[in-house]
C-alpha cells in the first residue's frame, strides 16, 4: 500500500499544480462528495512535495577551502624556506609552490617569530613588506586567509606567509617590524573583520567609521545593504539573516529588495 | 610606527596646538583626499588622512564580474595611467593560467606603458608644479599629455579608459604609421623636456620650496612601503623592471634613476629621468618591434586552474600588484586585491609632513603623485 500511495503522489507532484488549483475550487463546491480518496490525496499532498524541489537553484555552494599544491616532487626547496623551516622550528605548517611562487603556511601563534626571522635573517632579509590581505572561505571553520607578500630588495626574491584564522582569533600586527603593514592591515580589519591585535591605530581605512559589517566577506551582499542600513543597523542583520533562520517555512521569493 | 622627524623650537612662542583640516575638497590634495594636520603654529606636528571618499568597491565587485570584464574596472583604479592597470592585471591572470604572450604583443605593450608613464608623469609635473606656484609648467605638460593621448586614441579609440589590453595579448595591432607617430612624439618630448628643466631645475623659487622638504632615509623608506619614485628617491635600487622583469623589458636598454639626498627635489629629478629612461624604452621597443601575432593561444573561456598569485609591476606610481585567487571552477576570480602604489605611499604622508610647515604639506603630497581613484578603489 505504501508502494501504491508513492506511486500516486509521485504521478501528482508532476502536474500538481493545475490540479491543486482544480481541487481547491471543487472543495468549495462540494466538500460532502469527498468520496475518491486518491483525488483527495492529491488535493493534500502537492502541498509539502514541490517544496524540496526548486532548493537546488539556492546559491552555488562556495568551495571547500583553497587547494595550496605543495611542490612538483623532487623540487628543491630554496634557500629562504628551508631557512625558515631551520630557524623557527615547528612554526611552519606547510610549503606550498604555484606558478613560481612560493608561500608558508605558518601556525599563527607563532607569526611574529617567523615574521622577525624572516626579516633579521640574512639569508632571508625580508625588509619590504609588500602587501597584507586576507581571503575569506566561509564554510572552512578557519574561515580566513590572512596574506604576507613579502619582498626583500637586497636578495631580490619573494615569498608569501600565510595563516589561517576563525571569525574570532586574533592576529598579532606585523606594524612593530614593518610600518608599512600599518594600513595594510588596518584594510584588512576594515574589509575582513579580522581582529588585528596589537596595531597601533585600528580604524576603518576605506569604510566610513561607523559601518555595520565587513564588505569582502564573502556573505556580504554585493549590491550593498541599500538604505535599511543607514536607518538602522540591527534590522539590516535581522532581514538579511532572515531567508536562512527561515528554512523551509518561507517561500524563497520572499527577499530583501 | 616612531616618528623622528625635525622639529623646531617653538619655546620662545606661546602657540596653541590647533587642528585643521585640509580637503576633501581641496585643489591641492589631487582629489578627494582629507588630511587631518594638527599645527604647533605654522609646523606641522601631526597629520591623518583620511580616505575612502571614492572607495567604490572594485575589488569586491571584481570578485563577481568575469575575468575579462575585470579589465575595464581597472582602468578605473589609477585612471591617469590606466593601460599600466590593465596590463598588471593580464599579466597575473597569464601567469595563473600560464600563458604565452607572443613578443609583439610584448613590444607593444611595453611601448604602450611606457607611453603611458609619460603622460602619467606629465599630470605629475603640471600639477605638482602648479601647487607650488608654477602655473606655466601645468599647460606645457598638458599640452604634451594631449599628444599621448591621441596616440592612444588613435591606438584603442579612448583617451582615458583604454581597456587596451586582453588576457594573454592585445585587442588590436597597431594602426598603419602609428610607430612613425610615436616615434616623432619621442623627438618632440626631448625638446620640451628639456623647456620644463629651464623653467624648474634651477629655478630659486623651485629650489627653496623642495630641496630638504620631506627628506626620508632609504632603510626608513622600505620600512614604510614606499614604492616608485619616493623610493627610489631615497637611493633604493628597486624597480620592478629590472629585478622581476616582464613584458619585453628584459630585452632593452634602461637606467634606473635614483636620488641621493631623498628630499622632494631629488624626487622631481629622478622624474625628469624617468621621462627620458620612457622614451629610451618607446624609441627602442617601436624599432624592436617583431612581427607576428599579438595574441597568444587563449581558452575561449577563461578559467585559471584553482590556485593563487601575486604579480608586480611598476607602475607610473610604483610597485602595482595584484594578488588574485582562483577556484579553478568559476568564471570570476575568487579573491581579487589590488596593492595599490598610491595608498603605499600616502601612507608615508604623515611621517614625511611632520616638522614642515603647511605650504608644505602641498608640496609633499604632490611629491608622492597620488591618484584617489586608485587609494580608494
Amino acid at each position: 500500500m505504501a508502494d501504491e500511495t508513492k506511486s500516486q503522489s509521485g504521478q501528482d507532484g508532476a502536474d500538481s499544480r493545475p490540479r491543486a488549483a482544480g481541487a481547491g475550487s471543487k472543495v468549495a463546491e462540494k466538500p460532502a462528495a469527498a468520496g475518491k480518496p486518491a483525488a483527495e490525496a492529491a488535493a493534500r499532498k502537492p502541498a509539502p512535495k514541490p517544496r524540496p524541489k526548486p532548493k537546488p537553484k539556492a546559491p552555488p555552494e562556495p568551495p571547500k577551502a583553497p587547494e595550496d599544491q605543495a611542490p612538483p616532487d623532487g623540487m628543491e626547496l630554496p634557500k629562504m624556506v628551508t631557512a625558515v623551516q631551520a630557524g623557527a622550528p615547528g612554526a611552519v605548517q606547510q610549503v606550498s609552490y604555484w606558478v613560481g611562487d612560493w608561500t608558508v603556511i605558518v601556525a599563527v601563534d607563532r607569526l611574529l617569530d617567523v615574521m622577525r626571522f624572516l626579516r633579521d635573517d640574512d639569508s632571508t632579509s625580508f625588509d619590504y613588506c609588500s602587501d597584507v590581505t586576507a581571503a575569506d572561505w566561509p564554510p572552512r571553520e578557519k574561515r580566513f586567509d590572512v596574506v604576507y607578500c613579502l619582498y626583500s630588495t637586497r636578495l631580490r626574491h619573494r615569498l608569501r606567509v600565510k595563516v589561517r584564522v576563525g571569525e574570532q582569533d586574533p592576529v598579532e600586527s606585523v606594524t612593530q617590524l614593518w610600518p608599512a603593514a600599518d594600513w595594510l592591515e588596518r584594510e584588512v580589519y576594515d574589509q575582513f573583520g579580522i581582529d588585528i591585535v596589537n596595531h597601533p591605530d585600528l580604524r576603518r581605512i576605506l569604510m566610513p567609521e561607523q559601518w555595520q559589517g565587513y564588505p569582502q566577506r564573502k556573505d556580504y551582499p554585493l549590491e550593498g545593504p541599500g538604505e535599511l542600513l543607514m536607518e538602522n543597523p540591527q534590522d539590516w542583520l535581522r532581514v538579511r539573516n532572515l531567508p536562512d533562520e527561515a528554512g523551509a517555512g518561507a517561500d524563497a521569493d520572499v527577499e530583501i529588495e | 610606527m616612531t616618528l623622528e622627524a625635525p622639529r623646531a623650537s617653538t619655546t620662545q612662542f606661546d602657540t596653541d596646538e590647533l587642528v585643521i583640516n585640509m580637503g576633501p575638497q581641496h585643489p591641492s590634495t589631487h582629489g578627494v583626499l582629507r588630511v587631518v594636520l594638527k599645527l604647533d603654529g605654522e609646523r606641522v606636528i601631526d597629520a591623518d588622512c583620511v580616505i575612502g571618499y571614492i572607495h567604490r568597491g572594485i575589488e569586491k565587485l571584481s570578485e563577481n564580474r568575469d575575468w575579462t570584464q575585470i579589465i575595464l574596472l581597472t582602468d578605473r583604479m589609477d585612471y591617469v595611467a590606466a593601460a599600466t592597470n590593465n596590463l598588471g592585471y593580464c599579466q597575473t591572470v597569464e601567469k595563473l593560467m600560464q600563458i604565452e604572450v607572443p613578443r609583439r604583443a610584448r613590444y607593444l605593450r611595453t611601448v604602450l606603458a611606457e607611453l603611458q608613464r609619460i603622460a602619467s608623469h606629465c599630470l605629475w609635473l603640471g600639477t605638482h608644479a602648479m601647487d607650488i606656484g608654477a602655473m606655466t609648467v601645468l599647460l606645457y605638460a598638458f599640452r604634451e599629455r594631449e599628444f599621448v593621448l591621441d596616440l592612444f586614441e588613435e591606438f584603442c579609440g579612448a583617451r582615458l579608459t583604454y581597456n587596451s589590453m586582453r588576457i594573454g595579448g592585445l585587442p588590436l595591432d597597431i594602426p598603419p604609421g602609428w610607430d612613425k607617430k610615436v616615434l616623432s612624439f619621442c623627438d618632440l618630448m626631448e625638446g620640451k623636456l628639456n623647456d620644463y628643466e629651464t623653467l624648474l631645475t634651477n629655478n630659486r623659487i623651485w629650489l627653496k620650496r623642495t630641496r630638504d622638504v620631506g627628506v626620508i632615509s632609504g632603510d626608513e623608506a622600505i620600512g614604510l612601503g614606499l614604492c616608485g619614485p619616493p623610493l627610489r628617491g631615497s637611493g633604493v635600487p628597486r624597480d620592478v623592471r629590472k629585478d622581476e622583469p616582464y613584458a619585453a623589458y628584459d630585452e632593452l636598454e634602461f637606467n634606473v634613476p635614483l636620488g641621493t639626498r631623498g628630499d622632494t627635489y631629488d624626487r622631481y629629478l629622478i622624474r625628469m629621468d624617468e621621462f627620458r629612461e620612457s622614451i629610451r624604452l618607446v624609441r627602442q621597443a617601436v624599432e624592436g618591434i617583431p612581427e607576428g601575432p599579438i595574441m597568444g593561444k587563449v581558452p575561449r573561456l577563461i578559467k585559471p586552474p584553482a590556485g593563487e598569485t601575486y604579480h608586480a609591476i611598476e607602475s607610473p606610481k610604483g610597485e602595482l600588484g595584484y594578488f588574485i585567487v582562483s577556484d579553478g571552477k568559476s568564471t570570476n576570480p575568487y579573491r581579487f586585491r589590488v596593492r595599490p602604489p598610491s595608498f603605499c605611499n600616502l601612507q608615508g604622508l604623515k611621517r614625511l609632513v611632520t616638522g614642515h610647515l603647511v605650504a608644505d604639506v602641498v608640496a609633499l603630497i604632490g611629491t608622492i603623485d597620488i591618484v584617489l581613484g586608485e587609494v580608494d578603489r
